[in-house]
């Protein structure tokens, strides 16, 4: 077997490191939280606490898998799978490094962006399904959120669209070499890292599973491993949106040579999930409503003008 | 616009970077078996009978523990000596069910129910959490060490009443203050 | 990409049987958005991978979301299940199916007769845009002025 883009060893690889490494975040979000709240965390189980995943995935696998009588059965078991699949899908073209990746699209961001908004769903018939006003409740502020987040998301992507004149991630990762789009595309870049938190629905923007308010929404009713593929499913988004955000405005996995690409990618992709878990840390949600004046009235005019602006730049540059 | 600006955009990094700052500052968990934390002397903890100076038990089976006790959880029986004082026959906490309050110490005319600061009393099975008077009594004096209810109160014995010994002033009559 | 084709297109058909004949309005939903992922394969797999992606968003990713946002909002309960099951009787759906079977043995015959070959040429981003905003720029705009027209009066209903 080759060392290939798409090869089944490459897919296999990628595949287990993703799951994995989301699994392990479980893990380092509580530590890193724990050191920002000057604790700990979990420090018992193993070196570190490193076996703490294994252990929670011990719990999470022999509790009862409930469901709900009352529940639609069909959406309710298919709603965590959807998310699952959907996200890990979407790691299908991400260019890790020079010949590691899974597909070589023509088509990749928006693909990216179609298995994005396909996660809606996810969340939408597990809250549905569930018969619980708490979940609808979360169900009903998911959707309107990803909805609305999705569009400015696409469009803030636009700009670097633009720049590398590719839907191709790797071709936009090699567009990077005399300069990160971080610079030119400060904007975008901000508006997509908003509209990413917003649309794996991490903090500060987990409105839709929100345990204050509405006691953790749309997976109220679940438990076992259905909560656990939710669970996992938010970690995936996690990362998703850290790759993401590594290739399209910090040069993916360019860098000096004394490291290989895939480290260069693995430590900028860490670096954004330290950030999200800071920002977890750090700031209270908002209310529903201001998040949705705030993406309608603010983030999406200044992505418009964003976009607006870019291309009449390389018009006259060009 | 500025203000919108230092409001919105400023204020959140400021918050950021306050929180990113408790990365260098010292962790305060107490690592709780390896490391066993300080405990206060009046922390409200495991209930103990108490003896006075002399050895004998403080409780007089007063019952004001059991009344004051807003989760009844304390249980006893009075009885008598030889001499006319009282004890308790059984003494009964019902550990399962005591909110650690210290209602029970604040009413005790003796001090003879204390809380320690003994907060390990974890056990399997929920039976082994009524402690019984034997388990409660303890050989020593507690946190008042030389206290004892009769010296203060006085004592009738077979021919001398309270207040009627050498160095003994009377007893208050406490309906006077009703007057 | 022939095979996958046709495998596309049995899904496509099957999952829109389903979504007639699902008494369960939510699950009649999960069988359109997956009717409209499989039309987005078959698009695929004729060389448009732009418009099949482009299928995937607005259609399965954005409008059926907004579908499926209402049907939350109408709580649907047992009794509409069965109210749904008495309107599916044969003497009711007989005569439509019958009368559609007709137009479909219609169809297959001129599918037979007109045999058209169908080559698949990728037709990428690039291609779809420059047609799009050269021959095709005045539809663009007037598509885009009536979407606006929309937008102002959804606007002024949301404001009323």
């Amino acid at each position: 077997m080759t060392w290939e883009v798409g090869s089944y060893l490459n897919i296999g690889v990628i595949l287990g490191l993703v799951i994995f490494i989301a699994a392990m975040l479980i893990w380092v979000e509580r530590r890193l939280l724990g050191l920002w709240q000057e604790r700990l965390g979990p420090n018992r189980v193993g070196w570190f606490g490193l076996l703490q995943v294994a252990a929670d995935m011990i719990k999470i696998f022999t509790k009862e898998d409930w469901i709900p009588p009352f529940a639609d059965r069909m959406s309710f078991v298919l709603a965590p799978a959807i998310i699952m699949v959907v996200i890990l899908t979407s790691f299908a073209v991400i260019p890790f490094a020079p010949g590691v990746g899974v597909v070589d699209s023509n088509i990749g961001i928006l693909f990216v962006l179609a298995m994005a908004s396909l996660g809606a769903y996810s969340v939408m018939l597990g809250g549905l399904s569930s018969d619980n006003k708490y979940a609808l409740l979360g169900a009903l502020r998911a959707a309107a959120q990803m909805v609305s987040y999705e569009v400015f998301m696409g469009i803030s992507l636009l700009g670097v669209v633009a720049l590398s004149g590719s839907f191709n991630l790797r071709e936009i990762v090699i567009a990077q070499s005399d300069g990160w789009y971080i610079f030119p595309q400060f904007i975008g870049f901000v508006i997509f890292l908003i509209a990413g938190i917003a649309e794996s629905h991490r903090l500060p923007f987990d409105i839709p599973e929100a345990e204050q308010e509405i006691c953790s929404g749309y997976h109220t009713e679940y438990s076992g491993m259905k909560f656990g593929m939710f669970f996992v499913g938010e970690y995936l988004g996690l990362v998703l949106i850290a790759s993401l955000l590594t290739v399209l405005f910090f040069g993916g996995w360019l860098g000096p040579a004394f490291l290989p690409p895939i480290f260069w990618f693995a430590i900028k992709a860490f670096g954004f999930i330290a950030f999200f878990i800071l920002l977890r840390a750090a700031i209270p949600r908002p209310r529903y409503d201001q998040l949705m004046t705030y993406g309608w009235l603010f983030l999406l005019p200044l992505s418009l003008l964003n976009l607006l602006v870019t291309g009449a730049i390389i018009l006259v540059t060009q | 616009m500025f203000n919108l600006i230092k409001d919105t955009l400023l204020s959140q990094v400021v918050t950021l970077w306050h929180v990113f700052s408790h990365a260098f500052v010292k962790a305060d968990t107490v690592q709780y078996p390896e490391e066993q934390p300080y405990m206060f002397p009046r922390w409200r903890g495991r209930i103990i009978l108490s003896r006075d100076p002399d050895g004998e038990e403080r409780c007089v089976a007063c019952n004001l523990c059991a009344v004051a006790c807003p989760v009844d959880c304390i249980a006893l029986q009075k009885t008598e000596d030889e001499d006319g004082r009282w004890y308790p026959e059984f003494f009964r906490i019902n550990f399962s069910r005591c909110i650690m309050c210290g209602f029970c110490e604040e009413a005790c005319p003796t001090y003879a129910i204390q809380l320690t600061p003994d907060f390990e009393m974890a056990e399997y099975t929920r039976q082994d959490m009524v402690w019984e008077k034997e388990d409660l009594l303890i050989s020593g004096t507690g946190k008042y060490h030389d206290y004892s209810f009769y010296r203060v109160a006085g004592k009738s014995i077979k021919g001398k009443d309270k207040g009627e010994a050498l160095n003994e002033a009377a007893p208050v009559d406490v309906r006077s203050l009703l007057t | 990409m022939m095979i996958l084709f046709y495998i596309a297109a049995t899904v496509a058909v099957v999952s829109t049987v389903g979504v007639i004949v699902q008494s369960n309005i939510v699950h009649a939903l999960i069988y359109l958005i997956l009717s409209l992922l499989a039309v987005a394969v078959v698009f695929f797999s004729l060389g448009a991978p732009f418009v099949a992606v482009l299928e995937a968003i607005v259609y399965a990713g954005a409008i059926m979301v907004l579908f499926l946002f209402v049907i939350m909002m109408l709580n649907m309960g047992q009794h509409t299940l069965d109210q749904e099951k008495t309107w599916m009787a044969a003497k009711d759906w007989a005569l439509p199916a019958g009368l559609a079977a007709i137009l479909l043995a219609q169809l297959l015959y001129v599918l037979r007769e007109y045999r058209v070959d169908i080559v698949p040429n990728e037709v990428g981003v690039l291609e779809v845009s420059a047609l799009l905003f050269g021959p095709y720029v005045l539809a663009v705009e007037l598509a885009s002025i009536l979407l606006l027209a929309g937008l102002v009066s959804a606007y002024h209903l949301a404001k009323k």
